[in-house]
């Protein structure tokens, strides 16, 4: 009986190093992704300082030259542009399913947001090519041409609709599930008598809302916006298959613009021939990596405190 | 003043379900022109053959090497994160003391998480070529794998979030160890929202692109050996739109269509399932 009890100790003990032994792998993989990249960029970064990767505009891997600064702007460009589309819309929808909406309609919304986080990228792309693209080439781009044109941001150039703002309205879509989802989850954690108390002083739903579910969950908020930035920045086939891919600052939201997960997917081809083409390439999933990292963390750490507060 | 509340009152809310049908009207617009433009390009042919000679150029031909490529990549690379994603969730939740590290850990996790799939692409590269790999099968594997770890890791810890409290305590207080309340309470209560998890982890899987890019490659034959180079659906999507011959590019849209199914399927299944499977758990 003993020896058995024994035994049964020992298979908890021996099965709690195994799985202790797998978390830790899982939780310091970022780093040895980090750490393996890095490792095949030196060999860039031992020429070219990261500093002067990423403030450079040259690109020319033939002469051995690798600006990032375009393909930094152009990401930074159809990233900012698709928050600028989507925050406004993703509140307001969200604070209608966490306050105004019954719950059937909420029950049945909720999986139709599910599904569009589940359309895969290049699926996005698709419609990004057939239909985003067409209707800015056809109609956005000549009205705003005709009507808004002398301002250098909306100055159109470039007839073929393939660009930022095509960029911007299919990413703008692919990051409405994750920023609905988590703004919804913080407006439900303000308690609800505090909501009680500003409608028993006579405000209306909306007044309440604004003064103080909002206040509230600001924090919360913001965390769900940086979220659905970092979610952005690395997209990479949809974005690719709308933005016209040219290694050019963007000046205005029609011209085309290349961002770095494009770059390093349209050129895998290639990196094997051409010296230092790798060790750029994987510099540039680097950088990516450590702008997703810095934003996940500041996101992660705000939401965090806001959820336990707010309640 | 009264009036100014209530008609600002309902132009808000008037917004506010403009946004809801932005929102919804956005994934209608999707699936509707994926049907549209898909449909009337699909036929048997296309689900049931390889790409024959000219097929780039609008020949005869078909998909079958890049459905059998994704499922063949998505079945291996579901089933090799399986067991340690499992691991880490029954790690964290029966096993690892309440301190910061834990903490630590679930950020980490989190951050995992938000990693982008072609960074897990070019980690995947690497690994390829410290390995000594070429793109092939293998390589495709590994880099989902790696994808939908923290996808399974993160489903599943929500499911096990689910499993009372009180059940684990009975099951301590009978004597029972960690790890046979983990085996025999735990994933009992849990199975069926772990099959959810890795529904939802197929589905991610079997859609990404950007990761089996550099690392299963693409061809036109079926996939047979692990060291070869393997078709997958996404990328036959975009190669096929790439291509300036109309009939490929509808080909495309037939392509996308038969990913978009699946993946709905998939995540269809995996709501029904839960629904299903749960009625024989303890609530």
């Amino acid at each position: 009986m003993a020896h058995n009890q024994n035994l049964r100790r020992l298979k908890d003990r021996s099965a709690g190093h195994v799985m202790g032994g797998l978390t830790w792998v899982a939780a310091t993989l970022v780093i040895a992704i980090g750490l393996a990249l890095l490792a095949r960029a030196q060999p860039l970064l031992d020429i070219q300082p990261l500093g002067s990767l990423l403030t450079s505009s040259e690109w020319s891997p033939l002469r051995g030259q690798f600006g990032f600064f375009p393909f930094i702007v152009g990401t930074l460009a159809v990233t900012l542009l698709a928050m600028f589309l989507a925050v406004p819309p993703c509140l307001l929808t969200a604070i209608y399913l966490a306050e105004y909406a019954p719950a059937r309609l909420r029950q049945s919304v909720k999986p139709a947001i599910d599904v569009l986080a589940g359309i895969p990228s290049v699926v996005y792309g698709v419609w990004g090519t057939l239909t985003v693209v067409p209707v800015i080439r056809d109609y956005v781009t000549p009205w705003v041409s005709r009507t808004l044109g002398f301002i250098p941001l909306f100055r159109a150039d470039n007839p073929t609709g393939y660009g930022v703002l095509a960029g911007g309205v299919v990413l703008a879509v692919m990051v409405f599930p994750i920023i609905i989802s988590v703004t919804e989850e913080v407006i439900r954690a303000v308690p609800f008598g505090m909501r009680e108390a500003a409608l028993a002083l006579g405000a209306t739903r909306w007044q309440m809302i604004k003064t103080v579910v909002l206040r509230r969950a600001r924090p919360g908020v913001i965390a769900a916006v940086v979220l659905g930035f970092s979610r952005a920045f690395g997209e990479t086939m949809a974005v690719m298959m709308v933005t016209g891919n040219v290694a050019q600052i963007p000046r205005s939201i029609f011209d085309p613009a290349y961002t770095l997960p494009a770059l390093i997917a349209n050129n895998y081809g290639e990196m094997m021939s051409i010296p230092l083409y790798d060790a750029a390439l994987l510099a540039a999933a680097l950088v990516l990596l450590i702008v997703v990292l810095i934003f996940t963390i500041i996101a992660r750490i705000v939401l965090a405190q806001a959820i336990k507060s707010a309640a | 003043m009264k009036i100014n509340k209530h008609l600002e009152e309902r132009i808000m809310k008037g917004l506010m379900v403009a946004s809801l049908a932005l929102v919804v009207g956005s994934l209608v617009a999707i699936l509707g022109t994926v049907l549209a433009k898909g449909l009337p390009a699909l036929n048997w042919a296309m689900l049931t053959q390889t790409p024959k000679g000219g097929y780039y150029l609008g020949k005869e031909g078909g998909i079958l090497n890049a459905i059998t490529g994704s499922l063949v990549l998505v079945a291996a690379a579901t089933a090799l994160s399986f067991f340690p994603a499992l691991a880490v969730v029954l790690y964290l939740h029966l096993f690892a003391k309440h301190n910061q590290l834990l903490d630590l850990t679930r950020l980490s996790l989190d951050v995992l998480w938000s990693v982008p799939s072609i960074v897990y692409g070019a980690f995947g590269f690497t690994l390829m070529l410290m390995l000594g790999l070429r793109a092939s099968l293998l390589g495709g594997i590994i880099a989902l794998a790696l994808l939908e770890f923290p996808v399974m890791i993160r489903t599943m810890d929500e499911v096990l979030l689910m499993v009372p409290h009180e059940l684990k305590e009975v099951s301590y207080a009978m004597g029972a160890t960690r790890l046979e309340t983990a085996v025999r309470v735990v994933l009992r209560q849990a199975a069926p929202g772990l099959l959810t998890a890795v529904l939802l982890a197929c589905g991610r899987g079997i859609g990404d692109a950007a990761s089996v890019l550099f690392t299963a490659g693409y061809t036109d034959r079926m996939p047979t050996t692990l060291l070869r180079p393997v078709a997958s659906l996404p990328l036959a999507v975009f190669f096929q739109l790439g291509t300036p011959v109309p009939q490929v590019q509808e080909r495309a849209y037939a392509s996308a269509l038969v990913l978009t199914v699946i993946v709905l399927a998939l995540s269809l299944g995996a709501r029904s399932l839960t629904r299903r499977l749960s009625r024989h758990i303890i609530h």
